[in-house]
């Protein structure tokens, strides 16, 4: 037996030019819909754990710097999350999900009082 | 769709006699992490392997500058560095009169030339525009070398690329950094027997061997791969992630701050307007050194120099110490006395500074710079094995391998102007470095023109010619402009390989030494490619190849060997 490696499935649906755009369309769809949860909404929710750490109590300089480095590390997961899961849908879920209890704690950050400048 | 059997790592085949079939399971996470990993590592692989690539030798750029300025004479050893500041301050008051922001950088055994910019003033529109020069810590006056982004050119490419804005290249860089780190978790994911897999090879078998090739590349340097990308990301977040600073930093005040917490940068105040000259600065790098240890100053900056307002930032240097984090002294430019001393910094800003250090291995002596150099070459190796899988694996699927698909050529072709043309182009630019006229206008920026007319000259090459003809070729004759480049440097300097040998000059004789192995390698994947088809046609092996006429089994195994 030989290992034999393809395209992903949804890829070589693309590739079937038989199928008229609209149902091709249609395939391809939940495979953007990855794409974009993956790239636009993993940044985003990179950017929104970034800015909520920022209610921890510790120093507001070294928060913001904990943030940014922490970020990379939550969009990769939020990409592998977004493909390992069975459908587009459950992958916008997740983010969301995880988003949510960000929102708050991000919104209260952004619209907060200016805290004292520490060190 | 019962995915066939799609993980590349799943079974041994039955060819090797080891391994029973495995039923094929419904498409699980490794499967879907398995097509994560291919499609991420292939999209923006090309951008990759040319970051691996110039990265790999940007750590040895300070001797690639040397050697790129052959007229600046090898020095065994360097004037007191407080000294050279008096001096290059001196000098810097008749070159960059009335400027309200110079930065000098002192020599050091790797750099043994002393570089400055400084800040023109404004006029015409133009906001921010710098001017630099080199000096000659002897005499603390200009040097006259020839005009060349020397190393410097390898080391911006490899996180801003060429021929667009800062910005854009830098973005694109992030882009591509994040890709990786996400190959690299779902590639670990998908990697079934990690530890096993390290140990096996199986020489000449087609797609098997360049998979054996990938992961014991891969798993070799996983740890530096995975440091190295995310430590990449680290150097330029505040690019990426700019929203916890929007959101959390809300005055001039915290934003020097945050600043102060990640570099020893000076930004000018408004000066005074009041004429007052500097003080000295030999004595402020003295009072740095005797709280730092001799040689530890790096960077001498002033702000306002002239001006009753000024301030003079004497900075560590990362030698000696893991983190980047900055720590510097501020002085009073009029008084010369000390107003402020950065020690150390918070906690996430000290987590910041050593992974930008380890980034950059700079705080190693000299083996610890050779480790990072051939552990990121096999990174480097690791990029180009999968770009090459990506074609092994669906050549055997092709409905007629003569002809392929547009896909597949595209990638193809791609990979051999990425994986053979970068090092030709490269070495290319060495050539430029010896061979443009030392008067030519903008000379420093066509030695950079010449590195991309040879890169798309080498495209132009492989998407005319044959594949496996243009593997060869390429290869060959990055081999051959690498060979011959102490015969050209013999030829066009005073300073031939045995001088330097002779001299101890371990940066200009290494550069060409270096220049030599790495011909060797090229030289050896050309022989492996030309050699292939007939390794290829042996029964029993032959069909776990597919079609024979192809760089495969051997060139990773070239690669492979050369580690």
């Amino acid at each position: 037996m030989n290992v034999t490696v393809s395209p992903t499935p949804s890829a070589r649906r693309v590739g079937a030019s038989s199928a008229g755009g609209l149902a091709r369309l249609r395939a391809v769809l939940p495979l953007i819909s990855r794409i974009v949860a993956a790239v636009g909404g993993g940044y985003a929710l990179a950017a929104l754990a970034s800015v909520a750490v920022l209610v921890l109590p510790v120093s507001r300089i070294q928060a913001v710097i904990g943030g940014m480095l922490s970020s990379f590390a939550v969009y990769a997961a939020a990409v592998v999350w977004v493909f390992a899961v069975r459908s587009a849908t459950r992958a916008w879920i997740g983010l969301l999900v995880a988003a949510l209890p960000l929102l708050p704690l991000a919104w209260s950050v952004w619209h907060g009082a200016a805290p004292a400048v520490s060190p | 769709m019962s995915a066939p059997d799609h993980s590349p790592h799943a079974t041994p085949d039955a060819a090797s006699g080891t391994g029973a079939r495995v039923p094929p399971a419904p498409r699980g996470l490794r499967q879907t992490m398995s097509d994560l990993h291919i499609w991420t590592g292939l999209l923006l692989g090309w951008f990759l392997f040319a970051m691996f690539l110039t990265g790999t030798v940007s750590y040895f750029k300070e001797e690639l500058s040397q050697w790129m300025r052959p007229e600046i004479a090898h020095q065994a050893d360097q004037p007191e560095a407080a000294v050279v500041a008096g001096r290059i301050a001196k000098t810097l008051e008749t070159v960059a009169p009335g400027t309200t922001q110079w930065s000098l950088r002192l020599p050091d055994e790797r750099h043994p030339i002393a570089n400055a910019f400084w800040r023109v003033p404004p006029k015409d529109g133009a906001k921010r525009a710098f001017k630099d020069a080199n000096f000659d810590p002897q005499t603390g006056l200009k040097v006259a070398a020839r005009e060349t982004p020397g190393g410097e050119f390898f080391y911006r490419f490899h996180f801003q690329f060429h021929y667009m804005p800062v910005a854009w290249g830098r973005w694109l860089a992030g882009l591509a950094a994040m890709f990786m780190l996400v190959a690299i978790v779902s590639g670990v994911i998908t990697h079934k027997k990690i530890f096993t897999d390290f140990f096996t090879f199986r020489w000449g078998k087609g797609q098997r061997s360049w998979l054996d090739a990938h992961n014991a590349l891969s798993v070799f340097g996983l740890p530096f791969h995975l440091m190295i990308t995310y430590t990449g990301l680290v150097t330029l977040m505040t690019l990426y992630m700019p929203w916890p600073e929007m959101a959390g930093i809300e005055s001039p005040a915290m934003k020097r701050q945050l600043t102060s917490e990640m570099n020893a940068f000076l930004q000018p105040a408004k000066p005074s307007g009041e004429a007052a000259p500097l003080a000295s600065i030999e004595a402020m790098v003295r009072e740095a050194e005797r709280r730092w240890g001799p040689g530890s100053v790096a960077r001498v900056t002033a702000a306002n120099p002239g001006d009753a307002a000024a301030r003079v930032a004497i900075a560590r240097g990362e030698g000696g110490r893991l983190s980047m984090s900055p720590q510097y002294l501020l002085f009073d430019g009029v008084s010369g006395r000390v107003v402020e001393e950065k020690q150390g910094v918070g906690a996430a800003a000290e987590t910041r500074g050593v992974m930008y250090g380890l980034h950059l291995g700079r705080f190693g002596d000299g083996a610890t710079r050779w480790l990072y150099f051939l552990v990121s070459l096999a990174g480097t190796a690791m990029v180009g094995t999968g770009l090459v899988m990506w074609t092994v694996k669906r050549r055997q699927k092709l409905a007629d391998p003569e002809r392929p698909h547009l896909g597949f050529r595209i990638v193809e072709r791609l990979n051999i102007a990425a994986i053979a043309g970068l090092p030709l182009a490269m070495a290319a630019m060495l050539w430029a470095n010896r061979l443009l006229p030392l008067d030519l206008a903008r000379r420093g920026e066509w030695e950079i023109h010449v590195v991309f007319i040879v890169w798309a000259l080498a495209l132009a090459h492989g998407v005319l010619r044959p594949p496996r003809r243009a593997w060869i070729e390429l290869f060959a004759l990055g081999a051959a402009a690498l060979a011959l480049l102490p015969v050209l440097n013999a030829l066009t300097t005073d300073r031939p390989l045995w001088r330097s040998l002779a001299q101890g000059d371990w940066a200009f004789a290494g550069v060409e030494l270096v220049g030599l192995a790495f011909a060797a390698l090229l030289a050896g994947l050309a022989r492996r490619v030309a050699r292939h088809r007939l390794k290829g046609a042996r029964p029993g092996r032959a069909r776990a190849i597919g079609t024979p006429a192809r760089p495969a089994a051997d060139t990773a195994a070239a690669v492979e060997g050369a580690r």
